[in-house]
Order: C-alpha cells, then structure tokens, then sequence
C-alpha cells in the first residue's frame, strides 16, 4: 500500500468498533469520506469507508476479521485506496491491495497472517535514472522526464505526476535514487520522485482515446486465425470449470506480443499462482527472449485469502496497467476470473443488506463491470505517446450456464468473445474455444493488419475456412441421424476438410514446445496446406476416384502435424506435393 | 472471563446474547443449561450490546435462564502427533475410548491462507493403483481433488481404495526431489531445515523419522505411505462403521486420525469437523513432516448445514437458498491443501460429495469444481453395467496432472496416451447414440473400431474392482493394448517416436480381423 509503514500513517480522525459481521464492520464517531482507506482494530486491519449513514461508517475489511470486538479503534488515514507506481513492479507479485507476497513471506512464514503492511514498491533500492529534459525545459503533467532500466526487457519512464501543474524543470539529476528521493525540481517549487500515489478507483488521465488497428498476436491460431483481440480491445472467456480458462489465460500472458503483462488471480486457486510464479521466471518472452516474469506484473489474490481484498485486486491490476500505458506501452491485462469478483461484490453487498438485483448480485454490478473495461482501450497519453491496455476477463458462469447476470453484462461491453466449450474440453480439444459461438467485432478493422504483415488474401483464407466449418457443423447434424456413410461422397469430403481444419487448425498443444506458439505466418500455411488438400481432393473426386480412396492416403494425416514443426515452411511445401503428386496418381 | 445469563432469542441453531463488553467476532461461547450440559458455539455477529451466537451441539434444552460464558478465544484445535490412530467426534473429542489427549499445541481452527509466494507447485505423483485415476487423471502430492458422487454410487468404496493403496513410488520421489532442492530430499537435511525454520520446536525430527519409517517399511510397495485424514461429516452410523472396520482391517487406522459427525448429530457442528481435520492435517504435514491425505465426506451435507445457518440469520441468499459466500467458505476448506518450500510434508485432498439429482451444475459441485484441481466423476450408467470404479472419465479432469506425469515421474509416453484415449473413446461413445439409431452394420470399419474402443476401455481399463493395485506401468501397458485397435494413422495425439516404440504389432491385424467380420456388409 501507500502508507509506508504504519508508524507514519498521518490518522485524520479516530472512531470505535461497533459491530462485527465478517469482513464488514460499522464503526461510530469516525469522521470519513467514502473509500477513505481506514486502519481496524488494535491490530490496525486494513479496511476501505464502504458507506456512511448518520454517525455509522460501514468498513469493508481486507483482513481476516476473527477476534476484532466492539469498542476496539477505528483509525481514519483521510487517503484513498491507492497504489504506489514506480520502477520496481514488473517482476513482482502482490496480494490484492498491492502488498509484495515475497515481503509478506519473510515477514510472516508461509502463512498470510494480519495486521502486516508493506509498501508496493521497495522504497530502499536505488534506480539508475537517465534526464532525457535539461534544467530550462517547460513540462506539463504526463511528460516523460528520463528512464530508468527496471527490468532488462523494459525502461522504465519517469513521468512528471498527471495531477501537476507543471513549470519549468529548475534541477534534473541523473545518478542512483531511490524512488521517493527527488530527481527532477520545478519552478514552482514542486519536486518530483519516481514514485506516484494514484487512487484505485479512479482512471488515470489521458489525451483521448482511439479506435484500435493492430491485433494483439496471440500465437494461438484459433484466437488469431477466427477471433482476433486488438490492442486496447477487450475480451472475454466464458467456460464452465474444467474448460481451460486459466490455460488459456496464461497462454495469453505467455505469447501475446504486448510490452507489459498484468496478471490478476483473482479468486482463484494458490496453486495455480505458484504454477506462473514458478514458471514465468524460467520462460523466454517470444519477443525478447529474457524471461517472461521481466515483463509481467502478477496480482493474486487466491479464493481462501479474504474476500474484500478480491474486490480491490482488479482495481489495483489496472491502475498499474495505466501507469505503463502512459509511458507508451501496450499493456495486456488478464483478470482471472471475473466472477470471482463479482461474487466479492455480491457478498459484501449481501452482508449491508442492500437491495439484491438479478441472482444476487448488487444492482451496480453492470456498471461496475462496464467502468472496469471501459478503462481499456488504446490511449493517446498525455505525453503525446500512444498506449494501449487490452483487457481479458475471464468469466466462470454457474453450471456453465451463459445466461447468468456475470457472463451477460460482460458480453454487452467486450467486443471479442471467446467462448470455451467443456464439450470440447473433454474430447481434449485445446484449446477449447468454441468456433460456432464465438466472435470478434475487431476482425474488420484488423484485416489490414494482416493483409499488409502476413497474406494479402488472410481475410478470404480465413472466410474459406469458416464456410467449411459452418458446412461441418450444418452436416453433423444429419449425420447424427444418419450416419456419414449415407451422405453424399462430395459432403464426405467436406467433412474430412472440416476435421482436419479443427486437428490441425483449431487444436493446439500448450504442452508442446514447438506447437505452443504459432505465428501468425505458420497459421496461414497450415490453413493454405488444409486448402491445398481441399482443391486436390475434389479434383480427384470429381474425376471420379472413389472418396475412400481419397481419404486414405498416407501424405493427409500429416496436415495434423504441421503445428509441432519447427521447420514448418520447408514440411508445409513438402506436404502439399505429397499430398497433390499422391491424390493426382488416382486419375 | 465474564458469564451472562441475559439470553433475549433462541431461534433454530442461534442463540442471541445481550451483553455489556464487547466480545470479539468468531470468539468460542459455552452455554450451560439449566440442567448442567454445556454445550459450545461461536460468535456470528458481534454488536456492542448484543451478539449472535450460533451453537454447534444444537440449542436443545436452552432456555432464557441458561448461562453464556466467553472464553476471549476463537476456536482452537489441540493437536499432537498422538492422534493418529484416534476416532474423535465431530468437535473434536474422543470417542474410542482410549486415554485422553495430551496436546502439544493448540491451533486456531481457521487456518491462515498460504502465501501463493510460499506453496511449492505439486509435481509428485501419487500412484492410486486406480487406472481411471493414475492414467487418466494423475492425482498428485498436494493437489485437492474431488470425487463428484450421486447417492447410491460406491464413492465410499473409491475413496477406501485410495486411502488403502495410495503411495508415491519412490522412483519418482526421488526423481522429483533432484529436479527439486527443497522437495523430498534426503530426509536427515529436511529435518535439519525444518528444525531450523522453527526454533522452539522440540522434536520435528522425531515426526520425520516417522514418515521415514514408513518409507523404509514399505507395507504395499517401495513406496512411501500416507497418514490419512478421515472427516466424515452428517453420514450414517452404518456408513462410519464400514470406514471404521475397513481402516481396521487394513491396519490403516494406526496411521489414521477420524473425525465422525454422523447424520443425528447436530448440524451446526459440521462447520467445524472439517475445519478441525484440516488443522489437524496442516499440522502433521508442515509441522511433523508427514504427508498426510484427507478424505472429507459428504461435502454436501457441510453446504446443507451452511444453508441452515444462512437461513436461520435471515440472511440473503444466492443460488437455491445457499449463501451468497459459500464459495468463499468452501475455498477456505479446499485451499488448505498443498506443499510449503522447505517443508517436508503435504496435504492431498479428496473430497467427496454427492450430487443432488445427478446434476453437475448444482451449486455445491459448481463452487466445488471452480476451487479444486480436478474432479473425478462416478457414473450411475458405468456403475449399473457392474464396472468398479465407475468412473467416467469424460467429465473427469486432473488440472495438475501435466506436471506430475511423464519421462522420470511416471512414463515417457503417459500423456500422450491419456490424451489418445481421451480423444478415442469420446469419438467412440459418440458413435454409440448413432449406433441405437442406424445400427452397426451401417457404420464404416474406422467407426466400429472405435465402438469396440470405448466398449474394451470400460471392461478392461476402466473396470478393474475394488481389490485390485495396478501400478502405473501396468495402467499405461493395458492403455496400448487397447489403443493397438487403432491403426496408427489415427493415434494422431501420440508422438510418433513413441508409438514405434510401444505400439503393439501384433494386435492390430487381429484386431482388423475381428473388424472385417463387420464391416463385410459394406
């Protein structure tokens, strides 16, 4: 958190514990002002001003609340919820209100006790800061004063704070400080520090936002292939559990090409957080090639750790994503899972006893969801560089059931849909993300993009594989009643297309260490060698070779390994003459 | 400690106390009533003149003048390596009749959440002797999954296999321990670590020794053993008996600790059982090294039990009348499973809950499946055909299987055999609605090869009886004896380097023999 320490927590006001319920807790005589960031009990909880009636003050707290008793202080800090940004967060995770969970660890053991603050940022380590301004210069709020090398994947931008009046810069040092010494020294007598205190709840500052034009790559060919997401767009994955949302999840934070990863467990499980913090230190970034963790950022706040500090970590996951959006960076931002937050909401919403809406939940759930990703986008910064935050959540619907409050008020506002398929999932389709239900709206706008970077015909390469595939699912149907035998032979082979289009398009191995990542070039051959099949085979069938025949030969079931090759240019060019020179000796 | 006798409301398992100091949330109550019985519960709500208490023993027999003490605590669990081989009640005394327990320490029943910062990722795998489970859905050391039952399935019987054959072999603990410093290791270094990381611990090297002994000893296997865990809440005496009598027959209750609500007992108390089992699990693994399996059973009467609670506090509920933080509740029982760098033990779980109506989007397995790691279905269709363990491996999943199984931990080709038949016998029991529909004849030979794929992997794989310990070669060896009735063209999720190296030859012309036969129609 901000407070350093709680030795120098400035207290405005003091009140007593009233009632305990949980994580919610009402104190009287506190002089506050909603979302003031309040200190409970003699163990000093944290706690957030969630609602003021008369002299009652209602506190979430973000602490196990056992033990506390009425009458116990209520300290007021006059702040709200806010995180410290500076050099010093990539490579870090934080519990939900920003703590380190490596600080919390040597301060505390394996287990997470109360009562323990920590600052977000390290305010003893000491940065190398490079002036890019001279003393003289005239600078506004936003404008990048120097750099600082936080990880070896990323600079760092010091910026002058976006609530400063600016001036003229009076003294800018370069040399070794850490992040609360000044560096840069207005005319105005302001001084400014790496570090910056921003708010929570409340989006930082920027020029204007734009349309989004680039795709955010993801290397997996289904996401890039059919469902583009933009950078600065918004996604979501629905999927009953055991569907792949978290695999999916992480295979976004591994592959994506955005500058900056934030990563938000949010409600979910502790083992599954160890999993990255185990291994994103040890994988290479498909762009750099340093280790993943260089660039990311992770925030977890795990299903077991208390409930108000889940409602927070979304909060906390996109100020930070802001912070390097206004150095010029395109963030990518993963909450996993949303509803996980929402229940959050629901539960404290529940314990004041507001009003319900829909199943429970609060009737501001829509807005609050809305107000998250609306915080998305790509941005002009203040600074005159562009940035882009794009922002995927993934959704756990009860029963797997689409129709429930989370799911649809997520769906009203992101634009990509990525719906995962426990059907799918369970025949190990992977990943499962249903082709017939998802969509993309950014797909129009991005075709430029990749008819200029990979193919010039990829909008009608992939418009063809659709149509085979929408011809697949059309002729399932009746062969559910029939059996594909009694289909004609040309559907036949449709069908075979359309399989080899989901084995060997659509399904792709996390596990595999070739076929894990696929660029969106080797996602174009793999397509142009199942339509290479496709135009040979109904060659041959239409010069009357039998369609078993077709099917049968040796060169076809390649097509489904094309994704675990490494040389995949060479064995796509290969395949294809094999599989042209074996169909053409039919006829 | 101050004594009230100002009761103001009874109702259902609530009691409400006026009161003129203020007592801390979730703090330990003793009501006494008139006629002497004292019974215990916990503070709900707490105001500052009045509390809510909800009463674990039931509130039977408590009248207005009935005296509430508050004992400044909130719940403890004593615990001492000397309760294993103890069967407790559901609050956590003794029912054996055996002396009384001595405790070395008392922990607060609501165990602190591991820092993610701290958990080792689970990676050992745990050999069940189980096919359905070792080659389709690895359980590993730490990981909690679930057994997803309906009433009259035999989950009971499924969760004694496991107890009774579960082990680690010990090639892959050592295997694993090289790939990880602070993972097994040798033993006398992890005892001095842990001595290390905490002083004023007298004897953790005495609990270690333990474990080891049971490595060395090695009563089913090489393998080392776990200490089990039993938490039974709201099942039937006749069910507890069966536990009790098979724990003993097998020598298994020795290396046990059982903690027994039954169906009459009061409701209420089944929020604490699990709680209690757990800190007394937390304990023996990351305390006295032990690497202890805890079996819960029924989850679903614990979620009733929450309901009951939620609905005597008026409170609003969520999804069919559960408590809108039930997830949260249930997270904070499942999450306390896993492995902690630098300490010996772990904590597995297995619970198992029954599915009302069969229905897997019921909230209790809904909440359920989004916490655990996995869950591992019983099916009544399997079970009627008189397969044992009806599993059905389809809906099953192990989220931590990828990382436990393999070259040095299992077997080089495990995964992608899983995978394969996975991928088979779903197309195979797809193929079985269109069979009722047009009949075999009308299928093409590559369809009825994977016909009798998915009838051959429930009779041979699947079905192996409740008796039976396969290791993990064996599961793995039956595994390409059955995909060897595919050609190879179609084991298209198997690397192609193992599939020369297990493929059986000889089984797929007899197999396309046996197939002819069908397919001669065409």
């Amino acid at each position: 958190m901000s407070q350093a320490t709680q030795a120098d927590i400035d207290v405005v006001s003091e009140g007593r514990i009233e009632s305990v319920s949980g994580p919610v807790v009402s104190a009287v005589d506190l002089d506050a002002r909603m979302n003031d960031v309040v200190y409970v009990g003699a163990e000093g909880l944290m706690g957030e001003v969630i609602e003021i009636e008369g002299n009652l003050t209602t506190i979430q707290v973000y602490e196990e609340t056992s033990g506390i008793s009425p009458g116990g202080p209520v300290q007021n800090t006059g702040e709200p919820l806010s995180v410290d940004l500076g050099p010093g967060m990539l490579d870090t995770i934080y519990d939900g209100v920003q703590r380190p969970l490596d600080v919390l660890e040597s301060r505390m053991g394996a287990f997470l006790d109360r009562g323990v603050d920590a600052p977000g940022i390290d305010l003893e380590e000491t940065w190398e800061f490079t002036p890019e301004l001279d003393v003289g210069d005239t600078v506004e709020a936003g404008d990048i004063l120097g750099t600082v090398p936080e990880t070896e994947s990323v600079e760092h931008k010091v910026m002058v704070p976006p609530d400063s009046d600016g001036g003229e810069i009076s003294a800018i040092e370069s040399g070794e400080f850490n992040v609360t010494e000044t560096i840069v020294s207005l005319d105005s007598g302001e001084e400014i520090a790496m570090r910056q205190e921003w708010p929570v709840r409340e989006a930082r500052p920027s020029a204007d936002k734009r349309s989004p034009d680039r795709p955010l790559v993801t290397g997996q060919r289904v996401q890039d292939g059919l469902f583009p997401l933009a950078k600065g767009g918004t996604a979501a994955i629905p999927g009953p559990f055991g569907s792949g949302k978290t695999v999916t999840q992480q295979s976004l934070a591994k592959f994506s090409d955005a500058d900056i990863v934030v990563y938000i467990g949010c409600g979910e499980r502790g083992n599954e957080m160890t999993e990255v913090i185990d291994d994103f230190p040890d994988l290479p970034d498909p762009q750099t090639g340093n280790p993943l963790m260089a660039r990311t950022c992770l925030i977890a706040n795990t299903s077991n750790m208390p409930v108000a500090a889940r409602e927070s970590c979304v909060y906390t996951g996109i100020t930070i994503a802001e912070f390097y959006r206004d150095m010029g960076y395109d963030v990518a931002l993963m909450a996993d899972s949303t509803s996980r937050w929402a229940e959050a909401m629901r539960e404290i919403s529940s314990r004041l006893e507001e009003m319900p809406g829909e199943e429970g939940y609060p009737a501001y759930l829509a807005a609050r969801l809305s107000q998250f990703y609306e915080r998305a986008g790509l941005f002009d910064n203040l600074n005159g560089s562009q940035g882009s935050i794009s922002a995927v959540g993934a959704v756990s619907p009860p029963g797997g059931d689409f129709s429930e409050p989370v799911t649809q008020n997520t769906l009203r506002i992101v634009k990509t849909f990525w719906a995962l398929d426990a059907d799918l999932a369970e025949r190990r389709h992977f990943p499962s993300i249903n082709w017939s239900e998802s969509y993309s709206l950014y797909k129009d706008q991005l075709d430029s993009w990749f008819v200029e970077n990979v193919a010039e015909d990829w909008p009608e390469t992939r418009q063809w594989a659709v149509d085979v595939l929408d011809e697949e699912s059309e002729l399932q149907e009746i062969v559910q009643l029939v059996g594909k035998d009694a289909l004609p032979e040309d559907q036949q082979l449709t069908l075979e297309v359309a399989r080899y289009l989901r084995e060997g398009f659509l399904q792709q191995n996390a596990f595999h260490d070739v076929d894990q990542f696929s660029p969106p070039e080797k996602s174009y051959l793999i397509w142009k060698a199942i339509e290479t099949y496709n135009d040979e085979a109904f060659d041959a069938l239409e010069a009357g070779v039998p369609v078993e025949e077709i099917t049968a030969i040796d060169a076809a079931p390649q097509l489904n390994r094309i994704g675990t090759q490494e040389d995949y240019e060479e064995f796509v060019e290969e395949l294809q003459s094999d599989i042209t020179e074996e169909l053409r000796e039919k006829y | 400690m101050k004594e009230y006798q100002t009761i103001t409301e009874i109702s259902g398992p609530l009691v409400f106390v006026e009161i003129d100091e203020p007592v801390g949330y979730d703090e330990i109550v003793e009501i006494e009533t008139p006629s002497g019985e004292v019974k215990r519960g916990q503070v709900l709500e707490s105001e500052s003149d009045i509390v809510a208490i909800q009463v674990f023993e039931g509130t039977t027999g408590i009248d207005r003048k009935a005296s509430v003490r508050f004992l400044g605590e909130t719940m403890k669990m004593p615990v001492t390596e000397d309760l294993l081989g103890r069967v407790l009640d559901g609050s956590g005394n003794p029912i054996d009749g055996g002396p009384e327990i001595v405790p070395e320490e008392r922990q607060d029943i609501v165990g602190a959440a591991i820092n993610p910062y701290a958990r080792e990722y689970p990676e050992e795998f745990i050999q069940t002797g189980v096919s359905s489970i070792d080659g389709m859905n690895t359980l590993v050391r730490g990981q909690k999954l679930p057994i997803f039952s309906a009433s009259g399935l035999p989950h009971n019987d499924l969760a004694l296999q496991i107890a009774r054959q579960a082990t680690v072999p010990e090639d892959s603990a050592e295997q694993s321990s090289a790939d990880h410093s602070s993972g097994q290791g040798p033993r006398e270094d992890a005892a001095e670590d842990e001595a290390t990381d905490e002083p004023g611990e007298d004897a953790p090297s005495e609990g270690v020794d333990e474990s080891g002994g049971d490595l060395g000893e090695g009563e089913e296997d090489e393998g080392s053993e776990f200490a089990v865990i039993f938490g039974a809440m709201g099942i039937t005496a006749e069910e507890a008996n069966e536990f009790i009598d098979d724990f003993e027959r097998t020598g298994a209750l020795e290396r046990s600790v059982v903690f027994m609500n039954l169906a009459d007992d009061p409701a209420v108390e089944r929020q604490v059982t699990p709680r209690l089992a757990l800190t007394t699990a937390e304990y023996l693994a990351f305390e006295k090294g032990y690497h202890v399996l805890v079996i819960l059973t029924d989850m679903t009467n614990y979620c009733e039990a929450l309901r009951e609670i939620g609905a005597a506090r008026e409170e609003v509920p969520g999804r069919r009348g559960y408590p809108g933080y039930m997830y949260t509740d249930l997270a904070q029982l499942y999450e306390r499973a896993g492995r902690i760098k630098g300490r010996e033990g772990s904590v597995t779980q297995i619970p198992i809950l029954t599915m009302p109506g069969d229905d897997d989007t019921h909230p209790i397995p809904d909440l359920t499946g989004y916490i655990t790691e996995g869950q591992i279905m019983m099916d009544r269709d399997l079970n009627s055909q008189g397969i044992e363990p009806p599993v059905n491996v389809l809906p099953s999943l192990s989220r931590l299987m990828d990382d436990g199984i393999g070259e040095g931990l299992t077997r080089d080709d495990h995964a992608d055999v899983s995978d394969q038949m996975y991928a088979a016998y779903a197309e195979g029991e797809d193929l079985r609605d269109l069979v009722n529909i047009v009949g075999r004849e009308a299928l093409s030979e590559r369809d009825n090869k994977f016909l009798d794929f998915a009838e051959r992997f429930e009779n041979e794989f699947v079905q192996q009886g409740y008796e039976t310990n396969r290791d993990i070669e064996e599961t793995l060896d039956i595994g390409w004896e059955l995909l060897g009735m595919l050609p190879k063209t179609e084991l298209n999720r198997v690397d192609e380097e193992l599939i020369e190296e297990y493929y059986p030859e000889e089984s797929e012309e007899s197999e396309s023999e046996e197939a002819v036969g069908v397919e001669a129609d065409d």
